[in-house]
């Protein structure tokens, strides 16, 4: 110890260094040449969007949630479409329809010339093949967390007991489809614009097994088909998903029947936290995303990003359940929470710009809107006095809002309950408020009926009356909980005969009317407002069109240079 | 030894089936769950009761405990209902732990090579301006929040100077090829230097933010024990001998001073792991900390019990390995 290592040692030391740093070199060369790189060269002209969740699988049918449809709908079409920037029904793979007389019979034209990604043909088998298919789903795929939109707008299936709307497909030729229904629907034909009714190659979902969903542990296991061979007849075909990078790339249909794809690639990043999705923009790491934070928008449009609002499709109510409490069975006790509430004022201090009062329980632009209904202006003093007139002056209730969530039409839970609250209690009334985080036992109580009032609402899905009040009303047993109201089961029946009459314009009225006693004799709820959903884009995107139903479409979207 | 090894592994599996057991209880007490997750806003209650039904979930706790067990010994933990829907529990940890452990390790690195250098010169001159500057540094490296630090990094270098990305493990236009999951050394293995690159870059924002807690316990460490050594009696006798100052604090300073940093840094793995959760949300990367904040926020039971019984499983491992470590050195902590 203390004497200095001979110098020949430490030569020796630094050899070593470098022989083992030689080694390490040598190593590394010798590794390069184990794994072959898989790249395919240029990536061509490519938008990367936010996403805020990833997809659960790539099968539309068994899908419900907006994430997986905004990348399916990139790759697939249905029957009909929807018209760019509107709800309104147009051609897609039917390039005409025609319904019978009494609007169970619907035969459909369809294109020609259209091969699915894999090369397989669309033709009237391949039509039929998607209804059988749908229709005969067996086990985990008869649930509503997988079926969804099935179940909603057709009811059963081939091996339950429950009546299907759905009776038969034929194929009359090749490039004619006829689909033949137990009863009319106002649901058709818009209703197979919804993204779960895109037809997909029967070739491919043979090949990958599509059916195959298995329930394992406490969720559902999704087939090959799903998961890694999605094959639709849409501008762009699916390339890979990257789930260690959650990323899902897109590319260009070659052979694209119509207009062709301007970008060659479409990236959907996905991104869950919000304000890393701002950051990201604004870093230039993506191009755009979906539903920006109402709070964020003028800072958005104020750096030179293009933030378009939507048109309202949507509602926002404050729910009533007449289940626990009493006093809400009687209507002027709802009609003085109706007087109570301030919209005007909540649509002011709360709601995104371009959000509006809702008199009804739909936006104008579907069917079956009066004009001239009952109006409930606000009105604190007339509220007390019809309390009073209910022998309820001092009533209280319970008043439910949700926490750890923000909804389309929903922006601020916590800022509107306090809004609505304030309101309530100006009028006289105690407000005992609950709250509960969404998934966390507020919507399967409120679904219960157990909530007293609440704040609750709904995005629609497609055009129709039916998709919004039908949902609302139709049950005596959901969230609104009309069982015990002398009105409940009526309303019901006559949503129903409604959704049933095959006549357009006897159909409009009835739902017409419908409207107008859901103001003047039911008040069942107290619709609030509609509210824009918007969507920002970097100044580079161009072509975006909006939809109504946030269904948007990237195939005409370029990117300047 | 061996007697030794086998009593610390019936251990490893005592804690496991304790651990698995609170945590499936545990899960289960909070509201919401798969079935909310599943169906989302539109269930009806008709649907949650076939729901709850197919998936068993009306079942005693103890049987579905029992299911559980049995799926998992067979390897089978699940599917994510949140996270990565649809994909098994146990592939999502995998796929996500190399990111962690990549964020992690340069985390570690950058600590290291700051901290360890900077505690020596601090404590050979203590007092001094280094001194004095390095504490100050280290304690805001603790008391500020790691989210907080990591926006900040985030905002000035990715949003205002743009010279970093801002979120993410890579640009998906790069196109890389993922062999093993680590992005930088598949880009290394692959020879897509750009790729290795670009996955480099991302990492170091994110790897800064993370190593500011490493970094001041290491720094600090470093600092105390090279006060402590330069005190010894073998450095004084190492001077008295005349020996050169180079090779005193080279030989004799450095390399006992050393000792306690090592232990320290071991520890400081468990750190690292809970930084990782906020600076994964914050830089959006694909890794474990992701996957346990969303599989909270959206109550995914598979993916919470796959990632936290793993995660403990790896530090029961660790300790294992340094108590085995410490065991042959010292056989006195072999019996008893």
């Amino acid at each position: 110890m203390g004497v200095g290592r001979p110098p020949g040692l430490r030569a020796s030391r630094t050899g070593r260094r470098i022989a083992t740093a030689g080694l390490a070199a040598l190593l590394a060369t010798s590794l390069a040449a184990c794994v072959q790189s898989q790249r395919e060269g240029d990536g061509g002209r490519t938008m990367v969007f936010g996403a805020a969740g990833a997809p659960a699988l790539f099968d539309p049918f068994y899908a419900s949630d907006g994430e997986t449809f905004r990348v399916t709908r990139q790759m697939m079409e249905g029957l009909v479409g929807f018209e760019p920037g509107t709800a309104e029904v147009e051609p897609a793979l039917a390039e005409s329809w025609e319904s019978s007389e009494d609007g169970t019979e619907w035969t459909f034209q369809l294109r020609e010339g259209v091969e699915f990604h894999d090369g397989t043909e669309f033709d009237a088998d391949a039509v039929c093949a998607n209804f059988e298919r749908w229709y005969n789903q067996t086990g985990p795929g008869q649930n509503a967390a997988l079926s969804y939109y099935w179940i909603e707008t057709f009811g059963g299936f081939a091996s339950d007991d429950d009546p299907s709307l759905y009776s038969s497909c034929e194929t009359p030729d090749q490039s004619t489809a006829v689909l033949e229904l137990t009863r009319p629907s106002s649901k058709f034909p818009d209703a197979l614009g919804l993204d779960s009714f895109s037809i997909q190659s029967p070739t491919a979902m043979e090949e990958y097994g599509a059916d195959e969903v298995t329930a394992r542990g406490s969720s559902f296991e999704y087939s090959e088909y799903a998961k890694q061979h999605p094959t639709g007849t849409g501008p762009f075909e699916f390339d890979s998903y990257d789930e260690s990078n959650q990323s899902i790339v897109l590319r260009r249909n070659e052979d694209y029947w119509g207009e062709k794809a301007e970008l060659d690639r479409l990236v959907f990043k996905i991104i869950p936290d919000e304000s890393v999705r701002k950051q990201e923009l604004l870093s230039g790491g993506i191009d755009g995303y979906d539903f920006p934070n109402p709070a964020d928008i003028s800072g958005l449009r104020d750096q030179g990003f293009d933030v378009q609002v939507r048109d309202p499709f949507n509602i926002l109510y404050l729910g009533i359940s007449q289940r626990s409490n009493p006093a809400l069975r009687d209507l002027r006790v709802r009609e003085a929470l109706a007087r109570a509430v301030d919209k005007e004022n909540l649509v002011e201090a709360n709601m995104p710009d371009g959000a509006e009062p809702a008199e009804l329980f739909y936006p104008d632009s579907v069917d079956g809107y009066p004009e001239d209904v009952t109006k409930y202006p606000h009105d604190p003093q007339r509220a007390k006095q019809l309390l009073r007139e209910a022998g309820h002056q001092d009533l209280t209730i319970e008043f439910w809002w949700p926490t750890q969530v923000t909804r389309p039409y929903m922006p601020d839970p916590r800022g509107i309950f306090n809004a609505l609250s304030g309101d309530l209690e100006e009028a006289g009334i105690n407000v005992e408020p609950v709250s509960k985080p969404w998934n966390g036992g507020y919507i399967s109580d409120v679904n219960q009926g157990k909530a007293e009032v609440f704040l609750l609402g709904w995005t629609g899905d497609y055009n129709s009356p039916d998709n919004f009040i039908g949902t609302f009303f139709g049950s005596t047993q959901n969230q609104f909980y009309t069982e015990p109201a002398p009105w409940g089961g009526e309303l019901a029946e006559r949503l129903e005969a409604a959704d049933g009459e095959a006549d357009p314009a006897a159909r409009e009225e009835m739902y017409t009317e419908i409207n107008r006693s859901l103001k003047s004799e039911y008040l069942p709820a107290i619709p609030l407002a509609h509210s824009p959903p918007a969507i920002v884009t970097s100044s580079e995107v161009e072509g975006l069109v909006t939809s109504p139903l946030t269904a948007e479409r990237f195939a005409p979207v370029s990117l300047r240079q | 030894m061996l007697r030794y090894t086998v009593r610390r592994l019936g251990q490893l599996v005592i804690v496991a089936v304790v651990l698995s057991i609170l945590l499936f209880g545990w899960l289960r007490a909070l509201p919401g769950g798969p079935v909310s997750a599943l169906l989302g806003e539109r269930a009806t209650e008709e649907s949650r009761a076939q729901l709850v039904e197919q998936l068993g979930l009306n079942q005693p706790l103890h049987v579905q405990y029992w299911k559980f067990v049995q799926r998992a010994v067979t390897g089978d933990f699940g599917v994510s209902t949140g996270v990565q829907p649809g994909t098994p529990a146990m592939e999502v940890f995998l796929q996500r732990m190399p990111a962690t452990l990549e964020l992690s390790v340069l985390a570690l690195l950058l600590a290291v090579v700051v901290g360890v250098p900077l505690g020596y010169f601090a404590g050979r001159r203590q007092g001094g301006w280094l001194d004095n500057l390095s504490i100050t540094w280290s304690l805001i490296g603790v008391a500020v929040p790691v989210f907080f630090l990591a926006f900040l990094l985030k905002y000035v270098f990715a949003i205002e100077l743009g010279a970093l990305p801002a979120s993410g493990r890579q640009e998906v236009s790069i196109d890389a090829t993922h062999a093993t999951g680590f992005y930088v050394l598949d880009g290394m293995l692959t020879g897509e230097w750009d790729a290795a690159w670009n996955a480099f870059l991302h990492l170091l924002l994110p790897a800064a933010a993370l190593s500011t807690i490493p970094f001041a316990v290491i720094f600090r460490i470093t600092r105390a024990s090279v006060l402590d050594v330069l005190e010894e009696d073998f450095v004084r006798t190492a001077r008295s001998k005349g020996l050169g100052a180079r090779v005193i604090r080279g030989r004799h300073v450095l390399r006992n001073a050393m000792l306690p940093v090592v232990t320290t840094i071991g520890l400081q793995t468990g750190a690292l792991l809970s930084g990782a959760v906020l600076t994964e949300q914050v830089f959006n990367i694909t890794g474990i900390g992701q996957a346990l904040s969303l599989g909270f926020q959206r109550q995914d039971y598979a993916v919470l019990q796959v990632v936290i019984l793993a995660t403990a499983m790896v530090y029961v491992l660790v300790n294992l390995v340094v108590d085995l470590t410490y065991a042959a050195i010292d056989p006195r902590l072999r019996e008893r």
